[in-house]
């Protein structure tokens, strides 16, 4: 294993629609936060990694080098990674790989999407090759639609159930939003609000499925030498990082139980010591653009059994005040700059065990997953950070 | 109230020529004489539908052909009642994971060949597990499309 990394400090724009500025400046606002958070400056930094989803979203190719002023990454090494959804986590793997590695002490990562800019599920639909798949899979709400359904089949699930332990995940995502001053969708809903809204791709109604935002998320990675340098107390240490991926074609594997989702975390949990997650972390930030697609991640991620996270989530237990909160930050569910919603998971866990969670903090949270994934129901990565080295 | 800023209106095309490959090429010959073609791998022995030119798991070339059944059941599906720029079917349509018969991989195409505007009779209709058969356009063109949809059988 490398030398130990910590998350040293996070900067966030306000997500939304934000046409009120160019894609450039938006990178910049939350590059700008980071350095005033943190006290830090462009020419502490060795280096410079940051990633979109399709650099096509916004019709422009090779992002990092259109944003290389606005992350000020002259003059230094610079990366893109690019792994669909899972981009954020990618990202902050990048991070962490450069430094444990023994070849940076301070990395700055970056992730950015406006999505509002171009028309995201056409974009999205390119992920797929034009022979076979482009067809049918209808954006990302079609093809996490058909693995949500094919999950409740599998474990023979009341549809009424799934459908009710759903809209409860959407009711209090959408409450959580409030208490997040970056989040982008804050409305009240009802269950009954979710439960009728139009069908976007059946089951998925509009309640359930992520907004299209634009947004950017900076985090600054450190070595253990240069915590100690800076004589930083309150920092996220990264425990354990896992990712995995599968074969392409999305009939080729089975997608109930997640097997990219299940092996990243398993590599994680492996790498923290994690044995009983559901105990042993005190928080998660799951990547959570479909509510229905959210209950498949606990059981994958081992939070709990499978077939069993609908009567969880309707006893409570993944709420706020439940045994593992999940979310607190409202997710994906509100707000989702796709490149950047990955690494926004990853900030938000670190702001967690580093009690800088604001009106969203868990009390006392001291262990925190973070989650992205990708692909046409092909990527998963998983990063944990904790309080403690 | 927030002062308006202007936007730019932009459009990127570019056209693409691509290369199917011998295999691609025999799968796309069979849609248009109404066969679906996979292909066998010599290793681990499932049959792969569109035929593959080798198996993703045991990374051996497959080349023993065959015709599969255009009959299967219904693994996964979904309403799509949404659209997208350049969307090459207009919705709504359902897309589908059906599971050929003798195959071992799942084929994604589309259920249909009633009302779909009917959301309650689709409801009612689609079922996880259900049978069903592929029905082909009259007019094909070595195209995916070849197959208009698999309709309840
Ligand atoms: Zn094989």
């Amino acid at each position: 294993m490398g030398r130990p990394v910590a998350i040293i400090g996070v900067g966030q724009t306000n997500h939304g629609r934000r046409m009120d500025v160019c894609y450039p400046d938006l990178v910049r606002e939350a590059v700008v936060r980071l350095y005033e958070e943190t006290g830090l400056n462009p020419d502490d930094i060795d280096g410079v990694v940051s990633g979109t989803m399709p650099s096509m979203m916004e019709g422009v190719a090779l992002t990092h080098f259109y944003f290389a002023d606005a992350m000020k990454a002259a003059g230094k090494p610079i990366l893109k990674t690019e792994t669909c959804g899972s981009t954020g986590v990618s990202i902050a793997h990048t991070a962490y790989y450069w430094i444990s590695s023994g070849m940076a002490d301070l990395i700055l990562a970056v992730g950015h999407e406006k999505m509002n800019e171009g028309d995201s599920q056409a974009t999205m639909t390119t992920v797929a090759e034009p022979f076979y798949q482009r067809y049918f899979i209808a954006g990302a709400p079609g093809v996490f639609s058909m693995q949500s359904q094919m999950w409740s089949v599998r474990y023979g699930l009341e549809e009424e159930k799934v459908r009710d332990a759903a809209a409860f995940i959407s009711v209090t995502h959408h409450d959580s939003a409030f208490d997040n001053p970056y989040a982008h969708i804050k409305i009240r809903v009802s269950m009954e609000d979710v439960k009728t809204a139009r069908v976007i791709t059946y089951p998925v109604r509009l309640l359930d499925v992520c907004p299209n935002s634009d947004g950017a998320c900076a985090v600054l990675f450190a070595s253990d030498t240069m915590v100690k340098k800076l004589g930083l107390n309150k920092v996220a240490w990264v425990k354990g990082v896992g990712y995995r991926g599968e074969e392409y074609y999305f009939g080729d594997s089975d997608k109930a139980v997640w097997q990219s989702a299940v092996g990243a975390a398993q590599q994680a949990y492996n790498m923290a010591g994690i044995k009983d997650p559901r105990k042993e972390l005190d928080v998660a930030e799951v990547y959570n653009p479909f509510t229905f697609q959210e209950m498949m991640f606990y059981e994958c991620f081992g939070f709990c059994g499978l077939g069993e996270a609908p009567d969880l989530v309707l006893k409570g237990t993944f709420a706020r005040d439940g045994e593992l909160p999940c979310d607190p930050s409202g997710g994906t569910l509100c707000t989702n700059p796709i490149g950047a919603t990955g690494l926004i998971r990853t900030a938000e866990a670190a702001l967690q065990v580093m009690g800088k969670a604001g009106d969203h903090q868990i009390p006392g949270a001291k262990t925190a997953l973070s989650h992205a994934m990708g692909g046409v129901d092909q990527f998963n990565g998983i990063m944990i950070v904790g309080s403690e080295l | 109230m927030a002062k308006e800023f202007k936007t730019i209106k932009t459009e990127i095309r570019l056209p693409y020529e691509l290369a199917y490959g011998a295999t691609w090429t025999k799968f796309f010959e069979g849609m248009e004489n109404e066969i679906i073609y996979g292909t066998k791998c010599s290793k681990c022995g499932r049959v792969l539908v569109p035929a593959r030119s080798f198996c993703p798991r045991c990374f051996v070339n497959t080349d023993e052909w065959v015709e599969t059944a255009q009959e299967g059941t219904l693994t996964a599906w979904s309403y799509v009642n949404y659209s997208y720029f350049g969307q090459p079917i207009k919705p709504p349509f359902i897309g589908a994971l059906i599971r050929l018969d003798e195959t071992d991989v799942d084929f994604l195409h589309l259920i249909g060949g009633f009302d779909l505007s009917d959301f309650d009779l689709v409801r009612k209709t689609v079922k996880n597990g259900m049978r069903v058969k592929a029905v082909w356009s009259d007019e094909r063109k070595g195209h995916v499309l070849d197959i208009k949809y698999f309709e309840p059988a």
